[in-house]
């Protein structure tokens, strides 16, 4: 088996991994987690589709590498905001949980603006 | 040569293993740990995939920074109360995300296997391209990141600065202005602030030289400039440095310049070669060259703006 | 070996459209404070122009405007292409966010000598983001380049959400953040499949080589899944509402009048432009029934909604049900496609402007009453009557009464099920239509009827007056002539999956 078969498999175990995670977990940070787990999985398929393009006396295709590489950044630039709500809304509300039902408040409804 | 494919199937297993911890793990900051130890390992199957930009910049970006930033987080709703997240899921729902889960990785899977033989690649063009918009650039990588595609790293880097933008949003209407809480401990231990004494200038020599090499060799501004942000961390981690106040016209500055000059420079095509975002021939490489300086210093600033978080009224 | 420049006259003006919102975030964003506002408001006239300066291009020549960046042609290079939808979709965006940055000034504007606050820096770069992002999602040509787009959106729509940083809205920006990012990676994935399968991401290129195999299925439906997500269709639809109905209302009409839009316009060009050879009637007949299913739940529970923003943002869920049926009653290159085709473009209009005024007006409504509670609105419309006309009006547009470019949608929409012998989907477009009026009726119903109100505060004409004009748009869709519908088949590929 070449080393891009395994890593497609590879691949593949991660993105079903962290789609089940993404559904499951109730929390947003294990959301996270799940969520970067199918983006490595992406970022693999990617990587074996540019190993597979080795031609002209390059070991890869270079266009799908550079695409991982803005891939990896977005990715980690999504993570940080995603953690700084999390941590927002831990610190205003002690709380974690996404769930509409938890947040919706017999209140009139008024906006705070 | 031949114990290769052992170690490849180990290393498959093990982060495929590390992987099934990241999500089942009961608690969750073994879960965060679990996935910092996996963002590692992955770099090396980019190693064996004929990566080594891609490896850099994972091990930089995918472990090292979001590792912080995800430990950083862990720590801190690692002590709140089990459950309050909501309800754990029922079997139903398991069953349920379990057979998507499967049927998703299963049909990748099959699809991976029948890609087309031989594969379609854009390796030829390439580096048919590579005597002319992308001239001088032995990395194909960087051309491709910086010349034929270019227009996408520009909006990438737009997309950087939003980032940092709305994380600052979520803090607080009276800390606007203000920096970000310190990164590290009151005391840092001493270990630490000696690490960080003699991590941090030789990381940053070396943060350079990937992008300096970067135009020929594997490295480039995405790199280099993550190694330096993360020296910068260390540095802020151990209290020697603290994150700067967000109003500082200066960190915007820095943080603006990679897609400012970009956009200077596409702007700025049709004059010096006759097309947006083109270059011209003959000065390719010393303006590339230029215009990766400037993002290597925005990079450097954004990713530990990112950690560092919004801006914090307390002040230590 | 390479392809030939396909640039053609007037491709600049594609590049200036993204790059004029990308140069204005980079300058608000150092100048700060007070400036952000002023550069923002202050590029919007040349943002107009340059959507009408590329739609005319597109009228005139009759074929689309492209652009190849770097002077590179695809597969290497990226190339930017407006088309009649594209050219439509442009001035229509620049119309609401001009309107919305015109209504937002009263709430977000920095007074002279203070320093900068938290809302006002992140309202106008965020804004002026949106409008980046959608420009390159309506001339966008390359899959990746689009995704880049989407990302941006992302980012400038979820902070939007949760401005006023109560503990509800952080939930609900939250929610929608991981939705997107799911949205996003699953597009991300299926776009490498395309890659690995052809070698090249270009929309032209791909569509010329795209056959019925199972790596396209699968990237068809991961692309799918993921924007279906981001446009928040029935049963993905969970995040909307309360994103849509907590942010401040500039912000509400902008993410429910065209933020929905921008994925929704990437499903189009996915399977109309890249997949037109794939025989596609059973996914188009999925989508359809999803929609369907979307109309009816987001009008029942639009009905059942106690706050008049939560009712705006169900009735969003429904009327994003609408736009799906464009998919069993388009596809394929029949005589009645075209109708069907006309008809879907219709209902992202008529949805986007009488959804921004409605938004813009319950806004207004909330800051003059002080709450949007429906069952306290007795005596409102007396006292507000500006405003409850623009409800009004926008409802009218909603329900499909005539004269209304909602009308013209369902209307179309209805022929193109009756020609095409697709009688099933008329059921849902008429059964939407009930329900519509069934919820718009209970806003009205109260407001007109007797009762004392205290104003905390009169609105402002003006901003009653940028409402009342969207909505008037809304109706004047109604009245469009056939150039209008011939300008959007400008660029629209033949079916090939019919003629083979």
């Amino acid at each position: 088996m070449s080393p891009w078969v395994l890593a497609g498999l590879v691949g593949a175990a991660l993105v079903g991994l962290g789609l089940y995670g993404l559904i499951l977990h109730p929390h947003p940070l294990r959301k996270l987690l799940a969520f970067n787990l199918i983006g490595s999985g992406v970022f693999l398929v990617f990587g074996i589709v540019a190993r597979r393009g080795a031609a002209a006396g390059f070991s890869f295709d270079p266009i799908p590498q550079a695409m991982v590489i803005t891939g990896i950044v977005v990715a980690f630039a999504a993570s940080a905001l995603a953690v700084a709500l999390i941590l927002r809304l831990h610190a205003e509300s002690g709380r974690v949980t996404l769930d509409p039902e938890a947040w919706t408040k017999p209140d009139d409804g008024a906006a705070k603006s | 040569m031949s114990v290769l494919p052992f170690l490849d199937v180990a290393l498959a297993l093990l982060i495929v293993g590390l992987a099934v911890w990241t999500i089942a793990a009961r608690v969750l900051f073994a879960s965060v740990v679990g996935y910092v130890a996996y963002g590692l390992l992955l770099a090396l199957v980019w190693v064996r995939l004929y990566a080594p930009d891609v490896a850099l910049t994972e091990a930089a970006v995918g472990s090292g920074v979001t590792g912080v930033l995800l430990i950083t987080a862990g720590k801190r709703l690692g002590a709140a109360r089990a459950g309050e997240a909501g309800p754990a899921p029922g079997l139903a729902q398991k069953l349920f995300a379990g057979a998507l889960a499967l049927l998703v990785a299963g049909a990748l899977a099959a699809v991976i296997l029948i890609l087309p033989d031989p594969a379609p690649s854009l390796a030829p063009q390439a580096a048919a391209a590579a005597d002319g918009p992308g001239a001088g650039l032995g990395n194909p990588i960087t051309a491709v990141l910086i010349s034929y595609r270019s227009f996408d790293t520009m909006l990438e880097k737009v997309v950087l600065i939003l980032a940092v933008l709305g994380v600052w949003s979520v803090g607080a209407d009276k800390a606007w202005g203000a920096a970000p809480a310190p990164l590290g401990q009151r005391n840092p231990y001493g270990a630490s602030v000696f690490l960080a004494q003699m991590l941090a200038p030789v990381g940053a020599v070396i943060g350079v030289h990937i992008f300096w090499v970067g135009a020929d060799a594997p490295g480039g501004a995405f790199q280099g400039g993550a190694l330096l942000a993360a020296m910068w961390m260390i540095a802020m981690m151990a209290r020697i440095t603290e994150p700067p106040r967000i109003d500082a016209r200066r960190l915007r500055l820095a943080l603006v310049a990679g897609p400012a000059v970009f956009l200077i420079a596409g702007l700025a095509g049709p004059l010096m070669a006759g097309s947006f975002f083109a270059f011209p021939h003959a000065f390719a490489k010393p303006i590339i060259l230029f215009i990766e300086a400037f993002m290597l210093l925005s990079i450097a600033v954004a990713l530990p703006a990112l950690v560092a978080g919004p801006p914090s009224g307390r002040s230590e | 070996m390479m392809a030939p420049d396909p640039t053609t006259p007037g491709g600049s003006l594609l590049v200036l459209a993204i790059l004029l919102p990308c140069a204005g975030i980079i300058l608000s964003f150092v100048l700060g404070g007070r400036n952000a506002e002023r550069v923002a408001l202050g590029l919007t006239p040349f943002g107009f122009a340059l959507a009408c300066a590329i739609a005319f291009h597109v009228a005139s020549a009759g074929k689309p405007v492209v652009y190849a960046l770097g002077g590179l042609a695809p597969p290497l290079g990226i190339a930017l292409r407006a088309d009649g939808v594209s050219a439509v979709m442009l001035v229509a965006a620049a119309v609401i966010l001009t309107a919305a940055s015109f209504y937002a000034r009263a709430k977000f504007a920095t007074p002279e000598g203070a320093p900068e606050s938290r809302i006002a820096l992140t309202f106008w770069i965020m804004l002026q983001a949106i409008w980046a992002a959608l420009t390159i999602i309506f001339v966008g040509g390359d899959l990746f380049n689009l995704y880049v787009a989407l990302e941006l959106l992302t980012f400038a729509a979820v902070p939007l959400v949760c401005i006023d940083g109560r503990p509800e809205t952080l939930a609900a920006a939250l929610r929608y953040l991981l939705f997107a990012l799911f949205g996003s990676i699953s597009y991300l994935l299926g776009v490498a499949l395309f890659y690995g399968a052809y070698g090249t991401l270009d929309i032209p290129l791909l569509a010329q080589k795209v056959q019925s195999t199972p790596i396209v299925w699968m990237a068809a439906a991961l692309m799918t899944g993921g924007l279906l997500a981001k446009t928040a269709l029935f049963p993905l639809h969970l995040w909307l509402p309360p994103a849509h109905a907590n942010a401040p209302a500039a912000a509400s009409a902008v993410l429910s009048g065209l933020v929905v839009k921008g994925s929704f316009f990437l499903t189009l060009r996915l399977w109309f432009y890249v997949l037109p050879a794939l025989p596609a009637a059973g996914a188009a007949n999925i989508l359809g029934a999803l929609g369907s299913a979307a109309i009816i739940v987001g009008s029942v529970l639009a009905l059942r909604q106690a706050r008049l923003k939560l009712l705006i943002a169900y009735s969003t869920v429904a009327q994003i049900g609408y736009l799906f049926l464009v998919f069993p009653l388009a596809m394929g290159a029949h005589v009645w496609s075209d109708i069907g085709w006309s008809a879907g473009v219709m209902q992202i209009l008529a949805h986007a402007f009488a959804k921004a005024a409605m938004f813009l007006s319950a806004g207004l409504l909330a800051e003059a009453l002080g709450h949007d509670q429906i069952a306290r609105l007795g005596g409102a419309a007396r006292a507000l009557p500006m405003t409850f006309l623009t409800l009004g009006l926008g409802g009218l547009s909603l329900m499909g009464l005539p004269p209304s470019g909602g009308f013209s949608a369902k209307w179309l929409m209805l022929q193109a099920s009756v020609a095409s012998g697709q009688w099933v989907w008329t059921l849902p477009v008429l059964a939407g239509g009930l329900l519509a009026a069934g919820y718009v009726y209970r806003i009205l119903t109260p407001a007109l009827s007797e009762g004392d109100i205290v104003l905390k505060a009169p609105p402002k004409r003006s901003r009653e007056a940028i409402a009342l004009g969207l909505a008037l748009i809304a109706l004047a869709l109604g009245f469009a002539p056939q150039g209008f519908f011939d300008l959007l088949e400008i660029g629209r590929p033949l079916a090939a999956g019919t003629l083979r």
